[in-house]
């Protein structure tokens, strides 16, 4: 890629500018985000602070008397010297260099990028909740459980799985849980099975929890229209398999037509069923993994149940099993006793504890008031309407000028989320599914994802979710067909875009190649 | 919108995708959705039921603790630039959570004493079980050595993960609060993957870190080779005053973030540290961030070395993590750089003098005792001749919580009669005093009922 001499470009804040052949417009950036970057630790200056110590109240002893040198630390580390209106526009100002769901539309597939109710922030806030110590005793943390119970019935009853634990961090720790929980089941029948089925649409995170959990991936292959290739999936499940890893909806966004068939040769051979709750936000009061024979689900709460996604995490990864999983599940687990809430650490048959304490118990009140306003009728519309927002989407998509360029991979419609291949663009238009995403920063949008899943050439995997506008979905449709057209004129506009964000295309290689993970300071 | 996906209702969009026999056709089983308002009060009801550190005098700890959380922490997360975008997977548009991750990245390497430090984890114990796994891709080997002074959740988890990869995890005991050096000594081998021990450790004692990492090393043997992998589970408030792992000789630090600046939240969310030695770079779980150039010579910032992550390696990945914790994070670096260089010290040097003189005032009480001698910082363990559930109970009654029951938690015999107390910044001279008033009142009583029983 030689990049065009686009100095004028980004010097130039107009608009037009930026827009040589007339596109849409762009979402301009004040200057402030372009200032070089510098960090926290390059602010500030000696003796400076924001913090003011607590008096000693104490009477004073030598340091020296309560810590002996040996152990004690020569140097202080070298934090900031920072006071604290610096690190409020430092921080707010860095903050502006990001792109957010409550900005713009983040269509960004299997993520499941659904508005954040502020309610959610101010009940988790509340200092019952907030300030409650993980380990206050059962009788006096009544109202915590109570809210875990209710969050586990409802996750039970949206799964049809009878059993829940809250406690994984995250939809991996989640998959990492249910396929150790496979590994006990199986142990207790006196079976050691070594072989973990994932399709080759899955996650990456499902073949790299096999791994970590000590079985070996055997890969499926994915059937012309776009499902488990039964034939594949007949030939390598045998009594050495312990469990298939299925998404369902898949990660092409289909629902697999043979699930019954599935599940019936995974448990033909003793195996278990491994549901990735990733794209559950499909099928909540439609369809229930527990009813599809799935023997353990995972929840992602900050995808379906939207806890924020806040950069990166916290998430919450709860479980559901069948009854014949349930000993497994890890410790401990809460029960209810007549009208008291318990936590109960005596399961024998546990396959321990996946961490500290309940979990992330803030993730839990932020899901369980989502359920609470919506119900279950309003959570099976969210799934329509998810649903038929990906499939209006998709219609759009399917339009002249932009579907010979972007057709949809497999099917006809879609789940919650379709995947487009970019090859036909590559091919006819000269820029590549990065180019289209990278140009759609100058448009305000957030790109779908791209490249997975991986057996689609030039992948682009779109997820509106249910709370877009009509509005929204046609003006992302348009910035699609508008990027094509301006390809088709000049392919170099979005071969060296964006031209309008806080910094531009950055080399990945060199960060590579030479890591610098950290600020070098004097 | 039916119109232009050509379909004549929305159900028709679901009978042409999901098969009759897994439709669920009833409505699902849950009450009614409510208005903003009820749900509020909802949750506010649910919350009035638990007692907080708001509603008692509270010393709990073992794990996460009740520090002050500045004011600008909770402004800062619930900025929408930083609570609501994903993972930065599009640099140009996520220079600000990346840069999050940078600073964080360069704070915790400099509070550990170690250069390389990913963007976080999920927590603490499940920190330590990454750092088992990061020393078996390192070694191979499949052997755990760890002091029974690290958190029982910490061995728990560790056990939990090191079974499904067919490792064995071995506890060394502790000698007088702390590792026994001996029994640590001799429990590593030439087939020990990692030896993990945690500074201050569960009861609160200061360990001999450097000794416990130069032991680990020697031990190996003359035919084992490379030592193992020494793993130290190290709690950040402290490292203001304590020896960085970085000084002591230790491979790889991991913690539980909660006290920096993140709320207790009954156990979550929060986040974990991950820091090591260079060589452990590119066996590390997790994001990294690292600095680069954008075409026109800008600089910034981007995920790197993703050639480890499960979305690009899938089978072959260090790790399977992908959402991490990256807000609980940003609160941390925020907590670092509002206390600053000089403040890490002071607040590490007032929890010594306030842990001090609650280990003095509590163990001078008739029928309470130091569990061991060994310096403590934030947090220590007494051994009451009373039951510690019943004088809990009775610390309760009159709005105390005097700490943690330790036999409850780890499930050891020898710790009946163990109360592990914590001291925040939060706790005052005054209230420190009013536990030992209560404590000693409680265990007084309860010492009396006994005889009389």
């Amino acid at each position: 890629m030689t990049p065009i001499d686009d100095n004028h470009l980004h010097s130039d804040p107009s608009i037009e500018t930026r827009q040589p052949h007339g596109g849409a417009p762009v979402s301009a950036t004040p200057p402030l985000q372009r200032d070089v970057a510098r960090t926290i630790f390059q602010k500030g200056a000696p003796g400076r602070r924001a913090f003011v110590c607590p008096e000693l109240d104490v009477p004073a002893v030598d340091v020296g008397e309560l810590l002996p040198e040996r152990f004690r630390r020569s140097e202080p580390p070298r934090l900031p010297e920072v006071s604290e209106p610096e690190i409020v526009r430092h921080y707010v100002g860095i903050s502006k260099r990001n792109f957010d769901l409550d900005s713009g539309f983040y269509p960004l597939g299997s993520c499941t990028m659904k508005h954040n109710p502020r309610l959610h922030e101010r009940v988790a806030a509340l200092p019952g909740h907030a300030r409650l110590h993980p380990l206050q005793d059962p009788e006096h943390a009544q109202g915590a459980l109570e809210l875990m119970w209710n969050l586990q019935r409802a996750l039970s009853e949206i799964s049809g799985l009878p059993h829940v634990s809250l406690q994984p961090s995250a939809g991996s720790h989640g998959e990492l849980a249910g396929v150790l929980l496979t590994r006990a089941f199986h142990e207790d029948r006196g079976e050691t099975r070594h072989k973990v089925l994932t399709p080759d649409t899955a996650h990456g995170t499902n073949p790299a929890t096999v791994t970590m959990a000590g079985f070996e991936v055997v890969k499926l292959a994915t059937n012309a229209d776009g499902g488990i290739d039964i034939d594949d999936l007949r030939a390598k499940a045998d009594t050495d398999v312990a469990c298939l890893m299925l998404t369902n909806p898949n990660t092409l966004g289909l629902f697999d037509p043979n699930i019954t068939a599935i599940a019936e040769i995974v448990h033909g051979v003793g195996a278990t069923l491994y549901y990735d709750g990733a794209n559950l936000n499909a099928v909540m009061g439609l369809s229930r993994p527990g009813d599809m024979g799935f023997d353990i689900v995972h929840f992602n709460l900050h995808k379906s149940f939207t806890q924020p996604h806040g950069g990166g995490g916290p998430g919450a990864g709860p479980i559901a099993v069948s009854d014949r999983v349930a000993p497994f599940l890890p410790v401990p687990v809460v029960v209810r006793r007549e009208a008291q809430f318990d936590l109960d650490h005596d399961r024998p048959k546990s396959i321990g504890r996946l961490r500290g304490f309940q979990g992330n118990y803030g993730c839990f009140v932020r899901a369980y008031a989502y359920i609470c306003s919506l119900g279950g009728d309003g959570l099976r519309d969210a799934s329509e309407t998810a649903v038929l927002n990906a499939n209006y989407l998709l219609a759009r998509l399917k339009e002249h000028g932009v579907a010979e360029y972007l057709p949809l991979a497999y099917g006809e419609l879609c789940m919650h989320e379709f995947v487009l291949s970019g090859g036909p663009m590559k091919r006819a238009l000269q820029i590549k599914t990065l180019d289209l995403a990278k140009r759609l920063l100058d448009f305000g949008f957030h790109p779908p994802t791209v490249y997975f899943p991986l057996l689609v050439d030039e992948a682009l995997m779109v997820e509106p979710t249910e709370t877009e506008t009509k509005e929204t979905l046609d003006a992302f449709a348009d910035a699609i067909a508008a990027i094509l057209r301006e390809a088709a004129e000049d392919p170099e506009i979005a071969r060296s875009a964006p031209y309008s964000t806080p910094v531009r295309r950055l080399d990945e290689v060199a960060a590579a190649k030479r890591p610098v993970i950290r600020e070098v300071m004097a | 919108m039916l119109a232009v996906i050509g379909v004549p209702t929305l159900q028709e969009i679901f009978d042409r995708q999901i098969p009759a026999p897994v439709r669920l056709d009833r409505a699902l089983e849950l009450p009614d959705g409510l208005p903003e308002q009820d749900v509020f009060e909802h949750l506010r009801a649910l919350a009035a039921r638990n007692t907080s550190a708001e509603d008692e005098l509270s010393f709990l700890g073992a794990g996460m603790y009740d520090h002050y959380v500045p004011a600008l922490i909770d402004m800062l997360t619930e900025r929408s630039e930083f609570l609501t975008p994903y993972t930065p997977y599009q640099p140009e548009i996520s220079q600000g959570t990346l840069q999050v991750m940078f600073e964080y990245q360069t704070a915790i390497a400099e509070l550990t004493g170690l250069p390389v430090s990913n963007a976080s984890v999920y927590e603490g114990p499940s920190a330590v079980a990454a750092a088992g796994y990061l020393a078996k891709l390192h070694n191979g080997r499949r052997r755990f050595v760890v002091s029974a002074g690290l958190h029982p959740h910490s061995i728990q988890t560790l056990r939990t993960n090191a079974h499904g990869y067919d490792a064995e995890v071995i506890e060394v005991p502790l000698r007088d609060g702390v590792t026994d050096l001996d029994a640590w000594t001799e429990a590593i081998d030439g087939d020990t993957s990692a030896a993990i021990f945690a500074q201050p450790n569960f009861y609160g004692a200061v360990e001999d870190a450097a000794a416990l990492s130069a032991a680990a090393k020697a031990a190996a043997g003359p035919a084992g080779g490379a030592g193992p992998v020494v793993v130290a589970q190290v709690d950040p408030i402290t490292l203001g005053v304590l020896a960085p792992p970085g000084d002591c000789g230790v491979d790889v630090a991991v913690g539980e973030g909660q006290p920096l600046g993140n709320r207790l939240d009954f156990g979550g969310p929060s986040f974990g540290l991950f820091a090591a030695r260079e060589e452990y770079l590119r066996r590390m779980p997790g994001r990294i961030a690292g600095e680069t150039v954008d075409v026109d010579g800008r600089r910034g910032f981007v995920l790197t070395l993703q050639t480890r992550e499960q979305h690009i390696r899938r089978e072959k990945a260090t790790s399977n993590i992908c959402t991490a914790q990256a807000l609980n994070a940003l609160a941390g670096v925020v907590y670092l750089s509002w206390l600053g260089r000089r403040g890490i010290v002071e607040l590490g040097e007032l929890l010594l003098a306030r842990t001090h003189y609650a280990r003095e005032q509590l163990a001078a009480l008739p029928g309470v005792e130091k569990l061991y001698e060994q310096p403590v910082i934030r947090e220590f363990a007494l051994r009451l001749d009373a039951d510690v559930a019943a004088v809990r109970r009775r610390c309760a009654e009159q709005g105390v919580n005097p700490g943690v029951d330790v036999r409850a938690l780890s499930g050891r015999d020898e710790d009946r009669g163990v109360l592990l107390v914590a001291i925040t910044e939060r706790r005052t001279r005054a209230d420190i005093d009013r536990l030992v008033d209560v404590l000693g009142a409680a265990v007084a009583s309860e010492q009396r009922e006994t005889v009389v029983v």
